[in-house]
């Protein structure tokens, strides 16, 4: 099986300092990858030059692309960048009104995508829309409101929605359940799940709770300044840590 | 009045305002930055209209200033006031007659031929603005050509009202590549933007010129399932009886009795005498 994205050596530098350093990995279709570490510790630096929001200092990001195999994201113009990024690729952002227009309807802001690569049918679109706000387990009667009379839990689904409308096949996701409450949380990551699995999705997924990444993530990949300190698989690398701080992370989740 | 120099600009901003003009004209429907003057005159009065004119008349020209169609209302005036002091070009109200017709919010009725020239008074060149507030952002959109946001505004007025309610600044795609606002126009007067005439569109506060030139194609932008409509009220004019033209309502008594009448008043005036001319 080939890799749907190769990363090689990828290093991000804020002037002298490190943001990310020599990160490689490849991810295969279909798989999730968790990302933890502590806050500063440049998993969303890493993050952000995936997913073309940054450009890497060196190293490069190749990915499968529909029509003409393995491409090098970094070499791409940025036509072809910003086309794959609204359909083979989705952002989910932490807050979810970076992520969303909190001036117009849900169904306009699921829509949007699917009107940035040509859909013209209305009826279409808003038949769709509805047909992803259900699947994010938003009432179709919402499909005019707009995300701010939207719950916190809601405008995070509306975000994933509009995001996964143009059948994507790569997900990043940036702390997805960061402030929200806990049972919210464990809907929204049962909700993810199972459209994860139900799309075979691959996803990267960046976060410091290391209940999501348990939940969700096949592979785990741990960031301490900027370095990659560990991989390996999700129950592995949390039941038998090997490096010191991958210890410490784990050994400092309260348990219940 | 020779205390001006001809048109009240200095020929070194009309030299600058003309390239910008060129420029538009060699690409049409893209907004063309252009060093924007102060003009004796507040924004949003028509700024970047003036300096487009004053680029653009000629010793030789005739001018005629409408303003929401009408000949005879205070910016039209005091434009055309304006030209005819630091210009000293002829002033005219026919539209025929003219050979550069300043204008805010309509095309006039009667068809424009190849030797005139439109001049558009832009409020707001950006039709993405009210979408994306970024200019950084909104140019890389016009480059990229990445106009989905524009169908999402119109996606809008569907779902809140059932139709497309967008009734003027309607946004139009110019020969199939950049999306433009086409100023404060009904969008009863976009079919006839593809016209013999050369349009020039100037912003004076956001320091933006864009053209067309004569017969560009200018197509509407819409829904397979909710096309575009050059609407209009459904009444013929009281005064002239035409009803094919672009009408204003107006309020008559205070008990809210009102008619219709043509807002192009030298189109209105010109039809209104024909049928008394030929019953004579």
């Amino acid at each position: 099986m080939k890799p749907l994205l190769a990363v090689e050596g990828i290093s991000k530098f804020y002037g002298r300092r490190i943001g990310c350093a020599s990160v490689s990995f490849d991810l295969y279709p279909g798989e999730v990858l968790g990302i933890v570490g502590e806050s500063g510790s440049g998993k969303s630096t890493l993050l952000n030059c995936l997913a073309g929001h940054l450009t890497p200092d060196l190293g490069q990001i190749m990915f499968h692309t529909r029509t003409s195999g393995m491409q090098d994201i970094l070499q791409m113009s940025e036509s072809e960048r910003r086309m794959l990024s609204r359909t083979d690729w989705a952002f989910v952002h932490q807050h979810a009104r970076d992520g969303l227009r909190m001036s117009v309807s849900a169904g306009g802001n699921v829509g949007e995508r699917l009107m940035a690569v040509g859909e013209r049918h209305y009826g279409q679109i808003r038949e769709k829309a509805i047909d992803w706000l259900s699947r994010v387990e938003i009432a179709s009667d919402r499909v005019d409101d707009r995300p701010t009379a939207f719950s916190g839990g809601m405008q995070q689904r509306l975000q994933i929605a509009r995001n996964l409308v143009t059948g994507p096949r790569l997900v990043f996701m940036d702390e997805p359940t960061g402030g929200l409450d806990v049972s919210v949380q464990a809907r929204l990551l049962d909700l993810l799940r199972g459209l994860v699995r139900e799309m075979g999705l691959s996803a990267i997924i960046v976060t410091h709770d290391l209940a999501v990444v348990r939940l969700l993530a096949d592979r785990l990949m741990v960031m301490k300044d900027g370095y990659v300190v560990e991989t390996g698989l999700t129950d592995q690398v949390l039941d038998d840590p090997q490096h010191a701080y991958t210890q410490l992370l784990v050994s400092s989740v309260l348990q219940v | 009045m020779n205390e001006y120099n001809f048109a009240y600009l200095d020929e070194q901003t009309k030299r600058m305002i003309r390239r910008a003009i060129l420029k538009g004209l060699a690409v049409p429907g893209y907004q063309v930055p252009f060093a924007s003057r102060e003009m004796p005159m507040p924004y949003g009065w028509g700024t970047g209209g003036v300096q487009v004119s004053a680029a653009t008349l000629t010793p030789d020209d005739t001018f005629k200033v409408i303003d929401q169609g009408a000949d005879d209302t205070t910016n039209a005036i005091s434009i055309r006031k304006f030209f005819e002091k630091t210009a000293g070009v002829q002033v005219t109200e026919k539209t025929s007659d003219a050979t550069v017709i300043q204008t805010r919010h309509r095309i006039p009725e009667t068809e424009l031929s190849e030797d005139q020239i439109l001049v558009y008074q832009v409020p707001i060149p950006e039709p993405l603005r009210f979408l994306e507030p970024s200019e950084v952002e909104t140019r890389k959109m016009h480059a990229l050509e990445e106009y989905g946001l524009m169908h999402v505004k119109l996606y809008e007025d569907i779902s809140r009202h059932g139709a497309i309610a967008t009734s003027y600044a309607y946004p139009v795609k110019v020969e199939g590549r950049y999306v433009m606002d086409p100023s404060p126009i009904p969008k009863f007067d976009n079919p006839k933007m593809e016209m013999a005439a050369i349009q020039l569109f100037g912003a004076g506060r956001e320091q933006r010129i864009y053209a067309l030139p004569p017969f560009t194609k200018v197509v509407s932008l819409d829904f397979d399932d909710y096309p575009f409509e050059a609407s209009k009220a459904d009444h013929s004019c009281e005064i002239c009886g035409a009803s094919h033209t672009y009408l204003d309502e107006v309020i008559v008594d205070d008990d809210g009795n009102r008619i219709f009448v043509c807002s192009d008043t030298d189109y209105c005036a010109t039809h209104a005498s024909k049928p008394q001319e030929a019953a004579e």
